[in-house]
């Protein structure tokens, strides 16, 4: 029969608990940071100095990456992407934007929407085409990435509140 | 600390104390675990039409990590198939225990030294290197879950209890560490009664069933970390003295005992795997994919150093230049050993570590689930139509939307872990500035993974 383990002797558990400022101070810092935190969602952020163009762009798949990879586009494009597969039926989905076109080797297929939308956004192959499949994956970013600076703002802000708020003199 | 005692309400004792719990949902998970592993040996080895990928990396991975460790715990360990055929095996029983909870194996002790989980972290280190392959490729796959069963039995029938489960299975040691952020937990309610009972049916079984198998005695349990909630002892105790409670969120971080190397190297761990994996599976930089899918290629062996390199030397000497500069910072006397202060802050990166691991997975999760719907009426990619869902097209679900959880989760993250580098900065009896080097760390790494998203 087993018998009682050696336990190893354990520090008496200290349980002080995570320090928290006063009410009013309290109130105060989720105030500031919920306020800190609006201002980085909504503040407008300069639109591309550019006008919006026409952009055609030749992307070729194979197993198990597109080429190019990143595309880089600016907010109020018209992008025609021009899809080349070079060895098996490829789809591609651009995230965000609900375009879904596929090609297979000899045959293209081509697709003509407005980049209206900031941000990075995936294109995933949507055709199972071997092993890799789900992990094929490019981006499309369209500037300006104004999510990437909004998030990142939160971040900064965020860290600032929870600071002061588990700080303690 | 604030708790509300679950097994007051009668229904939940009753629950607990039954014997057919966690018997219900094993004979549900293991018909699945079974059916995983026989797809991945006989099904297609096209990833996305084979239950065996689908339902274990897309499904269970989800469930695990999104819904069941955060606000459940070792809840998976309770009803995980994979021991429990050898643990049938050592009761000879399925159900109801055998007299005096006796067990027939051949009782191996398992070895003092090896008391910790470094085994845990290089098998879960193993398997993350290969995990491009296991990931994607079913006859992998299913080779590998077969190879954690049989580990399961084999160590069932020579040692005593769940070896495998606390020792060996590279998922547990996860699921211990980040259990302790759950808002539950299972405790004794008073040691004083457990110090006065001679019989310790808790830890050595009785008529009523079986002592812990996960070889932890319940009076001294004071983290989640290794409990695995099989609620055996709440059969076996016959004091009422053994409680399921809520709890505030990351209640185990707020004690300080028992805090290990081995424990802090897992956190380290799983920090750098949710990085490399969000780069390398994530991204769009198909060389890194495609050297990590050619094992033992010699592209693959840089991949291998460097992951290897990234997990137990990179990140951490980073961590560790972070935690002298803490100690430097404290000037307290006496000074604490920076090994020491390495180790204690370590633990900040548990609510850091969950976050990034639910922010990663809320990437490819929702993105797949909808293979499930194929492959529950085609399991093996052999044209079935079981359920009228084999042809159902992939349906990207939260395309374009993920970063709206992303965010919010590693936000969550990063706080849950400034509370706990100020609160270790106090439990050193140094002043909060001393904190700031590894808060610096934890924002930093926060502001890699939103690049990576966002």
């Amino acid at each position: 029969m087993s018998q009682l383990p050696n336990e190893p002797t354990l520090a008496p558990p200290t349980r002080a608990g995570v320090s928290q400022p006063n009410r009013q101070l309290r109130i105060a810092i989720v105030a500031l940071t919920a306020l800190a935190m609006l201002a980085a969602l909504v503040a407008p952020i300069p639109a591309a100095a550019s006008a919006p163009q026409a952009r055609t762009i030749e992307i070729y798949a194979r197993q198990f990456a597109y080429e190019p990879a990143t595309l880089v586009v600016q907010r109020g494009d018209t992008i025609t992407l021009q899809l080349e597969s070079l060895d098996a039926v490829h789809g591609l989905f651009v995230d965000g934007y609900d375009v879904n076109i596929q090609a297979e080797p000899g045959k293209s297929a081509q697709v003509t929407f407005i980049a209206d939308k900031g941000g990075k956004f995936k294109l995933r192959c949507s055709i199972p085409c071997g092993s890799l499949h789900p992990f094929m994956i490019g981006e499309l970013i369209v500037e300006p990435n104004e999510g990437l600076v909004r998030a990142l703002a939160a971040v900064l802000i965020v860290t600032l509140g929870a600071v002061v708020w588990f700080w303690r003199a | 600390m604030s708790q509300l005692e679950l097994t007051r309400v009668p229904l939940v004792k009753r629950i607990l104390v039954s014997r057919w719990l966690p018997w219900a949902f094993i004979a549900i998970t293991l018909p699945v675990f079974l059916l995983a592993i026989l797809t991945g040996f006989f099904g297609t080895p096209a990833g996305s039409r084979n239950f065996g990928i689908i339902f274990v990396w897309i499904v269970w991975w989800g469930l695990l990590i999104l819904w069941m460790l955060p606000f459940a715990g070792r809840l998976w360990c309770a009803i995980c198939p994979i021991p429990a055929p050898g643990e049938w095996l050592q009761r000879r029983a399925l159900i109801q225990p055998r007299a005096g909870g006796k067990l027939y194996t051949l009782g191996w002790k398992w070895p003092r030294r090896l008391n910790h989980i470094w085994l845990q972290n290089a098998s879960f280190l193993a398997v993350a290197l290969f995990s491009v392959v296991i990931l994607t490729t079913p006859f992998i796959s299913a080779l590998v879950l077969t190879l954690f069963a049989i580990t399961a039995l084999g160590t069932s029938l020579l040692f005593e209890r769940r070896i495998f489960c606390r020792y060996l299975c590279p998922v547990g040691g996860f699921i211990g560490l980040y259990a302790q952020l759950a808002p539950v937990q299972v405790r004794v309610k008073d040691r004083v009664i457990c110090a006065t009972h001679k019989d310790k049916t808790c830890y050595l079984g009785s008529d009523a069933g079986y002592g812990c198998p996960w070889l932890v005695f319940p009076a001294a349990l004071a983290k989640n970390t290794y409990c695995g909630m099989c609620t055996e002892c709440f059969k076996t105790c016959p004091l009422d003295n053994i409680a399921l409670s809520a709890r505030p969120l990351g209640a185990d971080l707020l004690t300080n005992a028992g805090r290990r190397l081995d424990e802090a190297y897992k956190a380290f761990i799983m920090l750098t795997c949710a990085l490399v994996y969000s780069v390398v599976l994530i991204g769009p930089w198909s060389v890194l994919k495609e050297t990590a899918y050619a094992v033992g290629t010699a592209g693959w062996w840089v991949y291998a150093i460097i992951f290897l390199a990234a997990n137990l030397a990179l990140v951490p000497g980073i961590f560790y230049v972070c935690a002298a500069l803490a100690q430097k910072l404290a000037r307290v006397t006496p000074p604490m050993r920076t090994r020491r202060v390495f180790i204690e802050y370590a633990y900040t990166l548990v609510p850091l570590g969950l976050a990034a691991w639910a922010a990663f997975s809320v990437s490819f999760v929702p993105i797949n689930l909808s293979y499930a719907w194929q492959v529950l009426s085609d399991p093996f990619g052999w044209g079935w139509d079981l359920f009228g869902t084999a042809n159902w097209h992939w349906t990207p679900y939260l395309a374009g939307a993920q970063a709206f959880l992303q965010i919010p989760i590693l936000l969550a993250g990063l706080v849950g872990a400034i509370a706990i580098a100020f609160r270790t900065a106090r439990e050193q009896h140094a002043s909060p500035p001393t904190a700031l080097p590894i808060i610096a760390f934890c924002v930093a790494y926060t502001l890699v993974m939103v690049g990576l998203y966002v």
